[in-house]
């Protein structure tokens, strides 16, 4: 399992040294990643389906409670097969899609890197685990959103994206920590039985906003939601991929997965209904002003997935087992919806829904695909679709109070104009007549028209048979979303009620709806006008407002003078760490707790002293270099004196390199310097003295408390037995707190990445002079 | 600098300080030293090389970039931090041999973390110092 997960991130790696040989033909060789996998999920469907879950455990740091713990159950299972099932579509589509571009291994790693995160989030069973991965989606996201890197809005809408889902996730990982905080375990499965508590404690509501953020900037719910139409600034299958079928689905699986522990609630249920409610409405509102079929897709992505924020809002047994089959329905009709629309642009050029007609003559296999999707999303009988809808119409229905009159007819309002959105992408572009600018159309490579028309053709399927995945994926997902057995096979036909009434009512206005209305530019600057109220330029405003205030703060604070850094710096210690002195009562001298001073000590100390004293007065730079020099080395002496034989080496060739840093920067500066004024020199010195004298007082302090070797003594015996070393300094350094030690390394790294970027600038620039 | 007498030393010096530095390194487990300051020493016998030799001198007798050297240590420090995974271990378990090999002693997944910290530390001094060099030259 943990293979599994980490293969993505492997291939990922590899084609960094290997990408040269995928860029061509070979790329197609890529997608037995996804295709391996997807069989491997698969040959889990018979356990599953018996009411099993299967764990997986690798430690990890146990220490913090990160563990690789996986666990696969029915909505694991579900959105596993979904991440690698569309996933080779995707990988397979996109070889022919991308056909020489000039970074695809680029793309193909980006890709491997999403899907391996989103299948250790879908089964991580861990919190921090979870976390982890989520962000990883977010950065990969990033990622393939400014895959057009030379396009300036390609870019801003990812850093946008990464903005929104970002700072969404950082609200999430407070919560998911107070959660664990809480209920003393990272792990999700312990975590049930605490739900009981944390549902009464004080803090559930502060958890559920935290959570609730993570999951609606991920899911795109409004008020956040702008950022997914920006998203389809990627090439089209990753729209199909991240930002429709799996990815922004994220947000619902962790609502869905965190349901038995939070969910049920008041706290729980108003929110992601009206949340979802007005999500769902806004989506599909918009949806039909746009004119650009990934727009349309974009909005009508939103709408989706705040019907599913809205089902699992509802939370009975009906809405969540409607949010399993709409999860389903909507990741096979919207990828084929997508992948339609890819060809579409990449054979005529644009997307423009007003151009496009008539195109069934050229490209009839994509006709049909588009066709049988578009009939899914429509919710027609025999298609998947049909089954989600009458989910849905069930759970509203099933509502206490005056619910039921409200939430279905907002449900049934969504549905009349997704229907329409559908059909706009999938079955207008094929109909009508054929303008002669398209006449020399033709078929694509068969990669490119078979993904969309096997997932049609799959949302045919399960709609007539649902009889094939019910008992299999759907029970067992709703299953581990209310926590206990849950058998309700789907059913084509319920006989005449009410929903099938409403599902008529449905399909005629929304078909009536195509029919009356027919798209035009005109209607996008309608809906423009109100650009001033929409979320996005609130957000933008504010987004420019934080980097305003933060450009003022740096000019104040950080105006490029080190003297003036140090200075502030230092005041700000000595003022802080005087205050505290002052208030923490009196110091006591104790000669006692001193040893006795040795001659060579002292010896150290008088040159120290004349070096300080030099490095002061001296009016050249490299005499002031060396005699700081002198400094660094005399307290390494004192080091030595106090057998710390170690930080001595080590400070030792650090100075020395020190030096020659410095000497090589010195050959840039004005030979010779003037020293400071009088007045400057007298303040240098009180602020510098006052230091030293703060610093000598709290050492005398800190010696007058016991000193605890309880730390040391640990080290101390443990150095040969846990780690088999004798010295214990580098015992701590490679073996007990080696964990730092890498990320110093790591800090070590980036820093001289920093200085190369920095001069190397400098040298471009100069070189161009 | 133009000094004959460092020139013709630092030639001689080279070799010795490297060998030194590998010296420090491998003692760390048991006595003063380890890859940080060996890293270091390293990285000082070749500054002194560039000293007097020139810069462009020095990257030539390296052969590759020292920037080069800083993902091969992360990469072999990481895996040595992750390598215990792959036998059920928690990250960071130390593993060791069994059996002491002459010269070095016990081997243990330490001594490449250590390594690990050795190369990026030789990669990432001698990156910045040289590209300050090249900037100020």
């Amino acid at each position: 399992m943990l293979i599994a997960v980490l293969a993505g991130l492997f291939v990922s790696v590899l084609l960094i040294p290997l990408g040269r040989l995928f860029k061509g033909r070979l790329a197609v060789l890529i997608s037995l990643l996804p295709t391996s996998l997807f069989a491997y999920f698969a040959s889990f469907i018979p356990t599953i389906a018996n009411g099993e879950a299967i764990s997986f455990h690798y430690p990890w740091v146990p220490s913090l409670g990160v563990d690789f713990h996986f666990r696969l159950d029915g909505l694991s299972l579900l959105f596993s097969l979904l991440i690698t099932g569309i996933g080779s579509l995707v990988f397979l589509y996109a070889s022919s899609y991308l056909k020489g571009h000039r970074y695809l291994d680029r793309f193909y790693a980006y890709l491997s890197l999403f899907m391996a995160s989103m299948l250790g989030l879908v089964l991580a069973d861990n919190v921090l685990l979870l976390f982890i991965f989520w962000e990883l989606t977010s950065i990969s996201s990033f990622f393939l959103i400014g895959f057009n890197n030379e396009d300036a809005n390609s870019r801003k809408s990812s850093l946008t994206a990464l903005a929104v889902t970002g700072g969404g996730g950082f609200l999430l990982m407070a919560g998911l920590i107070l959660m664990g905080h809480l209920s003393g375990t990272y792990a999700i499965q312990e975590m049930l039985n605490a739900s009981s508590f944390l549902k009464a404690h004080p803090w559930y509501p502060a958890i559920l906003a935290l959570i609730f953020a993570g999951a609606f900037t991920k899911s795109a719910q409004f008020p956040f939601h702008f950022w997914l139409p920006g998203a389809m600034k990627a090439p089209t299958p990753i729209s199909a991929y991240l930002h429709s079928a799996t990815m922004v689905k994220a947000g619902v699986y962790l609502l869905a997965r965190l349901y038995p522990i939070l969910g049920g609630t008041e706290y729980w249920t108003y929110p992601l209904i009206v949340v979802g409610g007005i999500t769902m409405f806004y989506g599909a509102f918009h949806s039909i002003f746009r004119t650009d079929l990934k727009s349309i897709l974009a909005y009508s992505t939103i709408s989706a997935l705040g019907i599913l924020v809205f089902l699992i809002g509802i939370g009975t047994e009906q809405a969540l087992l409607a949010a399993a089959v709409f999860i389903l329905v909507h990741a096979l009709y919207k990828a084929s919806l997508f992948l339609t629309t890819g060809v579409l642009d990449h054979e005529t050029g644009t997307r423009e829904i007003t151009q496009l007609g008539g195109l069934r003559k050229v490209l009839l296999p994509l006709a049909i695909a588009g066709l049988l999707a578009a009939l899914s999303s429509a919710g027609l009988p025999f298609t998947f679709g049909f089954i989600g809808k009458d989910q849905i119409y069930e759970a509203t229905l099933h509502t206490e109070g005056i619910m039921p009159i409200v939430l279905t007819s907002l449900a049934v309002i969504t549905n009349i104009l997704l229907l329409y959105a559908g059909l706009l992408v999938g079955l207008k572009p094929f109909a009508g007549k054929l303008p002669e600018r398209y006449q020399a159309v033709h078929l694509p490579h068969w990669l490119m028209w078979t993904p969309p028309l096997l997932l049609a053709l799959m949302g045919i399927a399960f709609g007539a048979f649902p009889a094939l995945i019910d008992a299999s994926l759907l029970n067992p997902a709703a299953t581990a979303m209310i926590n206990e057995t849950f058998d309700s096979p789907l059913k084509l036909w319920h006989g005449f009620n009410l929903v099938l009434l409403l599902s008529g009512i449905t399909l005629a206005l929304g078909a009536l709806l195509y029919l009356m209305r027919k798209p035009s530019s005109k209607s996008m600057a309608s809906i423009e006008r109100f650009n001033y109220l929409a979320p996005q330029y609130i957000f933008g405003k504010l987004a420019r407002a934080v980097r305003r205030f933060a450009a003022r703060y740096t000019r104040t604070l950080h105006n490029g003078f080190l003297r003036v850094y140090l200075f502030r710096i230092i005041m700000f210690a000595v003022l802080l760490l005087g205050f505290r002195l002052f208030t923490g009562g009196p110091i006591q001298w104790i000669p006692a707790h001193l040893s006795p001073i040795s001659v060579y000590e002292v010896a150290v100390l008088g040159i120290l002293i004349a070096a300080i004293f030099l490095t002061v007065n001296t009016s050249s730079r490299l005499t002031a270099v060396v005699a700081t020099s002198v400094i660094g080395y005399c307290i390494c002496l004192l080091f030595v004196f106090y057998s710390a034989p170690d930080l001595a080496m080590t400070q030792f060739t650090i100075d020395t390199l020190t030096v020659v840093l410095f000497v090589l920067v010195l050959f840039r500066l004005p030979p010779f310097l003037n020293l400071a004024n009088r007045r400057d020199r007298i303040r240098d010195w009180l602020l510098a003295s006052s230091f030293g004298a703060i610093i000598a007082l709290i050492t005398i302090q800190a010696m007058n408390q016991p000193f605890d070797d309880a730390v040391s003594k640990f080290y101390g015996e443990n150095a040969y037995v846990l780690a088999k070393g004798k010295n214990v300094v580098n015992v701590i350094l490679v073996d007990f707190r080696g964990i730092d030690t890498m990320f110093e390394v790591v800090v070590l790294s980036i820093a001289a990445i920093g200085v190369v970027s920095l001069l190397k600038l400098k040298l471009k620039a100069s070189e161009k002079e | 600098m133009k000094s004959t007498i460092l020139k013709t030393a630092s030639i001689y010096l080279l070799p010795i300080l490297l060998l030194f530095s590998i010296f420090i390194l491998l003692r760390g487990h048991y006595f003063p030293g380890g890859g940080f300051v060996g890293g270091l020493i390293a990285a000082i016998a070749f500054v002194l090389h560039s000293f007097t030799h020139g810069t462009e001198a020095t990257l030539k007798l390296l052969r590759i970039h020292p920037s080069a050297l800083i993902p091969v240590g992360l990469a072999l420090a990481a895996i040595s931090m992750f390598a215990p995974m792959l036998n059920g271990q928690p990250v960071m378990t130390g593993l060791w041999f069994d059996q002491p090999v002459p010269v070095i002693g016990l081997i243990g997944s330490a001594l490449f973390f250590d390594i690990g910290v050795y190369v990026v530390v030789i990669g990432v001094v001698l990156t910045i110092l040289f590209t300050i060099a090249q900037y100020s030259g």
